[in-house]
């Protein structure tokens, strides 16, 4: 497709079901992990909870994930961060194995081996959720370096938050990928908060996207509550980055609705600022304006679908089993495999 | 197979990775200098043509001084379908890169279930040389020796450098590859194409009273002690360990039963060193005396009066067998 052709919209009712798939499973999500772990002066609760590790829920970011993926294909590649359910799922994973995982079962993603913070479809392109905050961009660049030395046909995207700015893998990425003419979409989810603390308080100058214009890296800003604005804007960068137009940076403005993880009921933040997040969720504003396009109906059906592909997800992650205690010696190395002492 | 060559330590290794380049597209070099052929010429051929003018800057890769990336980025190559390898110059810049090779390399194959792998050699040389003092002089193969998904090599021979860098890029796994700063210019006979399976120690001098375990530069220390405790009628067996991770426990404990005595020799500091990791499984399955000798825990100083107490010379390591041998 030459750059110059206009990009035809994704439908906003195909993007209002990318974000209510992703809020369906964020919310089961949460209720499974209530007591999982010991945090914030509670103790972790006698009865083990479904999702035992810490969960970083993208409960408000969904537009961003939805916004972006709409414009991918199966072998575009894609990393993630600590929060990455919801780019999981719009890369176009099975939410069942993805609940497993988060369960710990042996039939997740992973066999069990990661959980929520490890999430990972390789077979769609997405190649993992980190850790490790910024671990993802030279990841990504890699990745597209990869792509582009085999001369496949498909671009890298990366997601990270406004936090992971301030790490030196950023602007190494970013250098990096403009260096190389790398076919890679950064795309900062920027909520402003890094982990539990105001982002703007421990950041220089107006963040993501000025520091990839410093580098003469294109980047636009969003409103990345706004799945539509997203979507034209991620369609718009993916579009010239296929071109072979290089590196691209999307900057999100979004919200985080819920704490750091799951468990932390993010007393540190201002009520208000909380307030005034939830009264602009990106799937409220998504959802009145299809009603009023008398959508109504479909708007029902697909949560009513996505209620029932999300508890039908627990329902077999909640029943299969745990991964075999052998399986912790697997999948470590081929060389010296079997020799762990 | 052909006839074996006349090549410097450095020469060994690049004929390694040419012919790896040669046999696989997916197979291509990123670091820092690698366009003029490597700081250290490791990245030239025996002719001295750096390999980049033979396979291009898309293969042979030269890039910013982005330690993080230039692993994080092999990482996303090798899931993307490549076989990177990545010079890290010298293993203490590696410590710019340590969550990329230690959470990213060596984790992502069991973390995301054996859903990818990342088959990489990351070219870390390791040692004191020529006076550069605390930040170019380090032996850290014990930090790497210690993260399960890594394999950790130190060749000491031309002929090791060439076969053992061959396996290493035909493993599939992560690997560690520490040549030594110091062994870059010595010469050996190499035979193209000989591969050196990881994991294999190799006896470098048969003896009967005393068994000496090292690798890479101490390996040479040892054989220099070797001849000197032969006058003193003692006969010492070397052996090379070659891989840290997996290491030859077979070969070593068959050594020690023979001579009852064992004594390992690095330059890493001698503090939780791999040493202590071998003196100790050989003393849990043996009766055998053992004992370590490497470097006091001092940082590598620069005049040449401090470099010289972070060195193991031939002497040290003779008198540390005597001491042994009195015990």
């Amino acid at each position: 497709m030459p750059a110059s052709s206009p990009l035809s919209p994704v439908p906003l009712l195909s993007l209002y079901r990318g974000m209510v798939r992703i809020r369906s499973f964020e919310d089961a999500a949460e209720v499974a992990s209530q007591g999982g772990v010991a945090a914030w002066g509670k103790e972790a609760s006698a009865q083990p909870a479904l999702v035992r590790g810490p969960l970083h829920l993208s409960t408000g970011q969904e537009a961003v994930a939805a916004g972006v993926c709409a414009h991918l294909k199966a072998a575009d590649l894609l990393t993630s961060t600590h929060r990455g359910h919801g780019h999981t799922l719009a890369k176009g994973a099975d939410p069942t194995k993805m609940m497993c995982e988060l369960f710990g079962r042996a039939s997740g993603y992973n066999g069990g081996k990661g959980g929520s913070m490890h999430i990972a479809d390789f077979s769609v392109g997405m190649l993992g959720a980190n850790g490790v905050v910024a671990a993802g961009l030279p990841i990504a660049v890699g990745a597209a370096q990869g792509l582009k030395m085999r001369g496949v046909d498909a671009i890298a995207v990366c997601f990270f938050g406004d936090g992971a700015i301030n790490r030196g893998p950023f602007m190494e990425a970013l250098n990096w990928a403009m260096v190389y003419q790398l076919p890679v979409l950064f795309v900062c989810e920027d909520n402003r908060i890094s982990a539990t603390t105001d982002s703007r308080a421990m950041t220089a100058g107006p963040g993501a996207s000025a520091r990839a214009a410093a580098l003469g890296i294109a980047a636009l800003q969003v409103d990345g509550t706004d799945v539509q604005a997203v979507s034209q804007a991620a369609g718009e960068l993916i579009r010239e980055i296929r071109a072979g137009s290089g590196p691209r940076l999307l900057h999100a403005l979004t919200d985080r609705h819920k704490g750091h993880v799951s468990v932390d009921p993010g007393l540190y933040r201002d009520p208000a600022a909380v307030a005034a997040a939830l009264a602009r969720d990106g799937i409220g504003r998504a959802r009145a304006q299809l009603v009023e396009q008398g959508q109504t109906a479909e708007v029902e059906r697909i949560e009513r679908e996505a209620r029932a592909e999300i508890d039908a997800a627990v329902a077999t992650a909640t029943a299969a089993p745990p991964p075999d205690p052998g399986a912790a010696y697997t999948d470590i190395q081929n060389t010296g495999a079997g020799v762990w002492a | 197979m052909s006839a074996a060559l006349q090549l410097t330590y450095a020469q060994a290794a690049a004929l390694a990775l040419s012919q790896a380049m040669d046999a696989d597209p997916t197979v291509l070099a990123l670091g820092e200098d690698l366009g003029r052929g490597g700081v250290f010429g490791q990245y030239r051929d025996a002719e001295g043509q750096p390999l980049v003018q033979r396979f291009g800057p898309d293969r042979v890769i030269d890039t910013p001084i982005s330690e993080s990336t230039i692993v994080g980025a092999a990482v996303g190559m090798a899931l993307a379908g490549c076989r990177p390898v990545v010079e890290l110059r010298v293993v203490d810049f590696a410590l710019c890169a340590i969550d990329e090779v230690v959470n990213q390399a060596a984790k992502n194959r069991y973390m995301f279930g054996g859903q990818g792998r990342v088959p990489m050699v990351l070219r870390m040389p390791i040692g004191i040389w020529s006076a550069s003092a605390a930040q170019h002089s380090q032996s850290l193969e014990a930090w790497f020796a210690h993260i399960p998904g890594l394999v950790v090599v130190a060749p000491a021979t031309p002929a090791d450098n060439h076969g053992l860098l061959l396996a290493a890029l035909a493993s599939g796994d992560p690997v560690v590859y520490m040549e030594h700063k110091e062994l870059w210019p010595t010469t050996g006979d190499v035979t193209p194409g000989a591969v050196v399976p990881l994991g294999q120690a190799r006896v470098a001098r048969a003896g009967g009273d005393v068994t000496l375990v090292s690798w890479s530069r101490q390996l040479h220390t040892c054989l220099a002690a070797a001849e000197q405790l032969a006058g003193q009628g003692v006969n010492a067996e070397v052996i090379d360990l070659r891989t840290l991770w997996p290491w030859d426990k077979d070969t070593v404990l068959a050594s020690v039963a023979k001579t009852g005595r064992l004594l390992v020799v690095h330059e890493a500091i001698q503090v939780a060193g791999f040493g202590a990791e071998i003196a100790a499984t050989v003393a849990e399955h043996t009766d055998a005396k053992v004992a370590r000798l490497g470097a006091p825990r001092i940082p590598v100083g620069y005049a040449a009066s401090l470099e010289a107490e972070a060195r193991i010379d031939a002497g040290k390591v003779t008198a540390a067998v005597q001491r042994l041998l009195r015990r």
